[in-house]
C-alpha cells in the first residue's frame, strides 16, 4: 500500500487501515461481499512555501484612500431596509445586509430557536429564505417543492405548497448535487427554476403558478439551478451545464408573462452574444469582431461552456445588469486553444435588449474550471482620491477584483487565500499573469494547484456591512492535483476530460476560512479558520453580527468587528444554503437559515458517493472523505429570535 | 402491457442471437418461449418472487463469455471512459451517477442487469445507450462496472484512485437465485418462500 501521509485533525482521526489479507475470491450472496480493504484516505495539505503572498501578486492602480471615509452600497441599488428579505442578494447591489440591530453581540448568547420545518427533501439545500408580506417562502432542492410559510400565525404553518414535479432525468445531468440557490418574490409571485429547465412564477395568495416558461433541455445536460434577479419589469434567469458541453447563456423574461424579452449567448458569434455598437469593453484583448467564434477551435464554441448559474446584480442608477459567465468546457484546456470568449468573464448589458456594454475576462482560456459566476457587490467608494462606482467580485480564481461598473477597467485584484495558478493581474492589459508551472498537460498529474476547480471561494455569496465597511466573505482553502485527460462529446453526458483530486491548502489541514476583507486596504482584517469549507453564504446585520453556517452543521454568528463567535448551535445537518434575516410581523428580529449539506462539497454525503473514490464528485470527495463522520443529509427550515 | 412488451424483446433478443432451437416459425418460438418461462434468460430486478415460477435463470447465456474474462474487464474500463461513463460515476466512486463500488445495486448487479440499465437507461438520469454503442462493448462496460466492487478489484486499490486494476468477474458473483438471507445474517427463520396456499 502507498504510503500517504494522515492529518489527525481536531476531532476525527482518519486510520489507514493494515494491509489487506489475502483477499478472497469468495463471493457471499448478493448484492455484495462485506469490504475490508483501504479506506478513504486523507490528502496532505499543500505546504505554506507553495502559494503567492498578497505583497508578491496584489495589484491595484493607486494606494488606498483612507481619509474619505467607508464603501457604501452602490446609491438606489441597496433601499433602506423595509426588514423584508424579498430577493435572495437582499438588495440590487448585493450586499445581504439587515440594518436591523435588535440582535447584538452582546444579547445573541440567549438567540434560541422558534420556528422549525422539514422540508422534506434530503439533499443540498443551498437556497436563501424569502419573506414578503408576512409569508416565508422556500424552495428546496430537486424536486423543487416551494412552501409558503404564515409567519402571522403560531409556529408559522404552512399556506401552500407547490409541486412542479421537474424531469427526474434532469437528477442525472447536474453537475453537483441537484440543489437550486433560491427564488425571488415580486409583485405577488414567487419566481424561481426547476432542475430540468423551467422558470416558474407561482401566485404567493393561492400557490397556483400564473405562467411556467420552458427555457433549457436536459437531453443536451441543460439544467438550472440559479436564482432568477427581478428588475426593471423583467425576470434574468442563466442556465446551467458547463461540465456537459452545454453552451451558456442568459435570458430575460417578462415579469408579467414570463415571455422571452431577449436571450444573450456567453459563446459564439457577436449577433447571438448581443455584442452590438454599445459594446465598449476596457481591454483591447475584448475588441473584435466575433471574438465568442474566432478564440475556439471550429465550432468548439457551440459546446464550449459558459453557463450563467451564478449571480446577478442590478444598477438602477446607470440601468445595467451584471453576470458573469462560467467556465470553458471542457475542463481539459487542451482541447481548446484560444481565450475562449466570452467564458470566465463579467458582462454589463442593457437590461431592457440585453445589449452588452463591457466585458471583462478574468481567466483567458481558463485551465481550472475557475467559473466566473460569483456574486458581484455594487459600491461607491473611495478610490484614487476620489468615489468611483465600482463593483467588487471575490472570484474564483483566488482574486477579489474592484471593477469600475461605468467602464468594465480592473481598480485592484488581490489574492484572498491560496494561489499559485496565476502570478497577478497585469492591470496595463487586464490579463491574468498564468503560471505556466502549473497548467495541467494530458496524461500527467500536475500537483498543489492552487486555488481549487471550486475556487478560493465558490457561488456562496459574501455580505457587505457599511458599518463596519467590511466584506465577510465565506471561502475555502484548497488545492488539487490535476491530470488532463481526452474526452469525447457526447450530448447529454459529462464534457470533463479531467481528473482532479483536491486537498487541504497550506496550513494544519483546515479547509474553510471566513475572511473579513477591508476593501479600502485591500486586506483581511481578521479570519476564522474553518475546518471544512464554507459553501454557505454570510448574512451581516446593523447590530454587528455576521451568520454563517459550516458544512458539519455549527449555524454562527461572529461579531462582525473582530470575528469573535459570539454564539451557535448545532444543525440536524450541515449547512450550504443562505442565511437571512428580517423583521417578523411582531416587530422582533429573526434570523432564518436551511440546514441540508450536499452540494459539489457535500456530496460526499448526500449523494450516492463513495469515499474511498477521491476522483468522485469531480475531485471535490478527495478533500471531503471525512465528512460523512459529522453530518448526514437533511433538510430543515431553522428561524431564531430572541426570546421575547 | 408492460410486461408483454419486456417479454416481447427478451424473445426477440434471445432469438436473434439463434440461441432458441432452430427452424422453428416465430410464433412457435415464443409458445415455446413461455412454456419454458423458468429458463428464459432476463432480468430480476426484485428480490420478492411472486411466484416460483416466475423466476429467471441467474446467468444469461449471452453474459458467459464475460466471465472470468480478464481482457473483457480491462478493455471495458478503456470503454467506461471513453463514453464518459467516468464523468457521471468518476473511477467508481460516483458524483453526478451512483457509487458503482459500493454493495448498493439500484437496478440489480448481476451481468445481465447491468448490461439491461446500460441498454435501457434508467429513469433518474441514466442515459440509454442501446442501439448506440455495439453490444459486445455494452457488455465488457458491465464486466468492468462488476469488477468494481469485487474484494479482488478492491484490494487491489491502493490510493484514491479506485478502479484501475479491475479483476475478472467470477462466474460465483451472479450465483445465486433470488433472495437470500443478507451478507451477516446470524440466525435465519425464514424459511418458507410461499405464502398462503
Amino acid at each position: 500500500m502507498k504510503r500517504r501521509t494522515v492529518i489527525a485533525l481536531a476531532a476525527g482521526v482518519i486510520a489507514v487501515p493494515a494491509a489487506v489479507a489475502g483477499a478472497s475470491l469468495i463471493l457471499r450472496e448478493m448484492p455484495g461481499a462485506e469490504y475490508t480493504g483501504p479506506g478513504p484516505i486523507m490528502p496532505a495539505a499543500v505546504p505554506d512555501g507553495k502559494v503567492y503572498t498578497r505583497d508578491q501578486i496584489g495589484h491595484a492602480l493607486a494606494p488606498p484612500t483612507t481619509d474619505m471615509g467607508l464603501a457604501k452600497p452602490a446609491k438606489g441599488a441597496a433601499p433602506s431596509d423595509d426588514g423584508e428579505w424579498t430577493m435572495p442578494t437582499k438588495n440590487f447591489a448585493a450586499t445581504r445586509f439587515s440594518a436591523l440591530d435588535e440582535i447584538t453581540p452582546a444579547n445573541v448568547g440567549r438567540l434560541q430557536p422558534v420556528i422549525t420545518f422539514s422540508l422534506g427533501v434530503n439533499k443540498g439545500q443551498e437556497a436563501a429564505p424569502i419573506v414578503a408580506n408576512g409569508t416565508m417562502y422556500i424552495v428546496t432542492a430537486y424536486p423543487n417543492i416551494v412552501y409558503a410559510l404564515d409567519l402571522t400565525k403560531p409556529g408559522a404553518p404552512l399556506k401552500w405548497s407547490y409541486k412542479p414535479k421537474p424531469a427526474p432525468a434532469s437528477q442525472g445531468v447536474a453537475c453537483c448535487d441537484v440543489i437550486n440557490r433560491g427564488g425571488t418574490y415580486h409583485d405577488g409571485k414567487y419566481i424561481f427554476n426547476t432542475l430540468d429547465g423551467q422558470t416558474i412564477a407561482v401566485d404567493t395568495e393561492t400557490g397556483k403558478p400564473v405562467w411556467k416558461t420552458k427555457l433549457g433541455n436536459i437531453n443536451i445536460g441543460e439544467t438550472i439551478t440559479m436564482a432568477p434577479l427581478v428588475a426593471d419589469g423583467r425576470v434574468y434567469v442563466g442556465n446551467s451545464g458547463g461540465e456537459l458541453g452545454v453552451r451558456g447563456w442568459v435570458v430575460a423574461l417578462d415579469e408579467k408573462s414570463g415571455k422571452l424579452v431577449w436571450k444573450a449567448y456567453n459563446t459564439g458569434p457577436d449577433a447571438d452574444v448581443l455584442i452590438g455598437s454599445d459594446f465598449k469593453p476596457f481591454y483591447s484583448s475584448d475588441r473584435g469582431k466575433d471574438l465568442g467564434v474566432k478564440t475556439w477551435p471550429a465550432d468548439a464554441w457551440k459546446i464550449g461552456g459558459g453557463n450563467m448559474w451564478g449571480w446577478i446584480s442590478y444598477d438602477p442608477e446607470f440601468d445595467t445588469i451584471y453576470h458573469g459567465t462560467g467556465n470553458a468546457g471542457p475542463w481539459n484546456a487542451e482541447q481548446r486553444p484560444g481565450d475562449n470568449k466570452w467564458t470566465t468573464g463579467i458582462f454589463a448589458r442593457d437590461p431592457a435588449t440585453g445589449s452588452a456594454k463591457w466585458y471583462y475576462q478574468f481567466t483567458p482560456h481558463d485551465t481550472d474550471d475557475y467559473d466566473a459566476i460569483n456574486e458581484q457587490i455594487l459600491l461607491d467608494m473611495p478610490f484614487g482620491g476620489r468615489i468611483r462606482h465600482v463593483l467588487l467580485r471575490p472570484g474564483r480564481n483566488g482574486y477579489i477584483y474592484v471593477i469600475d461598473r461605468q467602464t468594465g477597467q480592473v481598480l485592484s485584484a488581490d489574492p484572498f487565500g491560496p494561489v499559485n495558478s496565476s502570478r497577478g493581474v497585469n492591470l496595463k492589459t487586464g490579463r491574468l499573469t498564468v503560471n505556466p508551472a502549473k497548467v495541467a498537460k494530458l496524461g500527467r498529474v500536475t500537483r498543489d494547484i492552487c486555488p481549487t476547480a471550486s475556487g478560493v471561494k465558490d457561488w456562496n455569496p459574501s455580505s457587505f456591512s457599511p458599518v463596519t465597511g467590511l466584506v465577510y466573505i465565506p471561502r475555502e482553502n484548497l488545492c488539487m492535483d490535476w491530470m488532463n485527460l481526452e474526452v469525447n462529446y457526447i450530448a447529454g453526458t459529462p464534457y470533463v476530460g479531467a481528473e482532479v483530486h483536491m486537498k487541504p491548502g497550506p496550513g494544519d489541514g483546515h479547509r474553510g476560512v471566513l475572511t473579513a476583507w477591508d476593501p479600502i486596504r485591500r486586506k483581511p482584517v481578521w479570519e476564522l479558520p474553518e475546518k471544512f469549507p464554507l459553501w454557505s453564504g454570510t448574512v451581516t446585520t446593523k447590530g454587528n453580527l455576521v451568520f454563517y453556517g459550516t458544512m458539519d452543521g455549527w449555524f454562527r454568528a461572529v461579531d462582525a468587528r473582530n470575528g469573535k463567535i459570539v454564539w451557535q448551535q448545532k444543525l440536524d445537518s450541515g449547512i450550504i444554503s443562505q442565511p437571512i434575516s428580517y423583521r417578523g410581523p411582531d416587530g422582533h428580529q429573526y434570523v432564518a437559515v436551511l440546514s441540508g449539506v450536499g452540494g459539489w462539497s457535500g456530496a460526499v454525503v448526500s449523494g450516492p458517493v463513495d469515499p474511498r473514490d477521491g476522483s468522485a464528485a469531480l475531485g471535490f470527495v478527495n478533500a471531503m472523505s471525512d465528512l460523512p463522520k459529522y453530518t448526514t443529509a437533511g433538510g430543515t427550515l431553522y428561524v431564531f429570535a430572541l426570546p421575547h | 402491457m408492460f410486461l408483454r412488451s419486456r417479454t416481447d424483446r427478451r424473445f426477440i433478443a434471445w432469438s436473434s442471437l439463434g440461441l432458441l432451437l432452430s427452424s422453428c416459425h416465430a410464433h412457435d418460438d415464443e409458445r415455446a418461449a413461455a412454456r419454458a418461462a423458468p429458463e428464459r434468460p432476463g432480468v430480476i430486478t426484485s428480490a420478492l418472487l411472486p411466484a416460483e415460477d416466475h423466476s429467471l435463470v441467474t446467468k444469461d447465456p449471452r453474459a458467459l463469455p464475460y466471465y472470468d474474462n480478464a481482457a473483457a474487464v480491462v478493455e471495458g474500463m478503456r470503454l467506461y471512459k471513453a463514453y464518459n461513463c467516468s464523468g457521471c460515476h468518476s473511477n467508481g466512486g460516483g458524483g453526478m451517477g451512483p457509487n458503482l463500488m459500493d454493495d448498493v445495486w439500484i437496478y440489480g448487479g448481476r451481468l445481465t442487469q447491468i448490461h439491461q440499465t446500460l441498454v435501457e437507461g434508467r429513469p433518474n438520469g441514466m442515459p440509454s445507450w442501446g442501439g448506440k454503442v455495439p453490444d459486445d462493448q455494452l457488455w465488457k462496460i458491465s464486466s468492468y462496472v462488476r469488477s468494481l466492487s469485487l474484494p479482488a478489484t478492491l484490494a487491489a486499490n491502493t490510493d484514491s484512485t479506485p478502479g484501475q486494476h479491475p479483476a475478472p468477474v467470477p462466474k460465483e458473483a451472479d450465483d445465486h437465485n433470488g433472495w437470500s438471507p443478507p451478507p451477516g445474517t446470524t440466525n435465519d427463520y425464514t424459511t418458507t418462500t410461499k405464502g398462503p396456499q
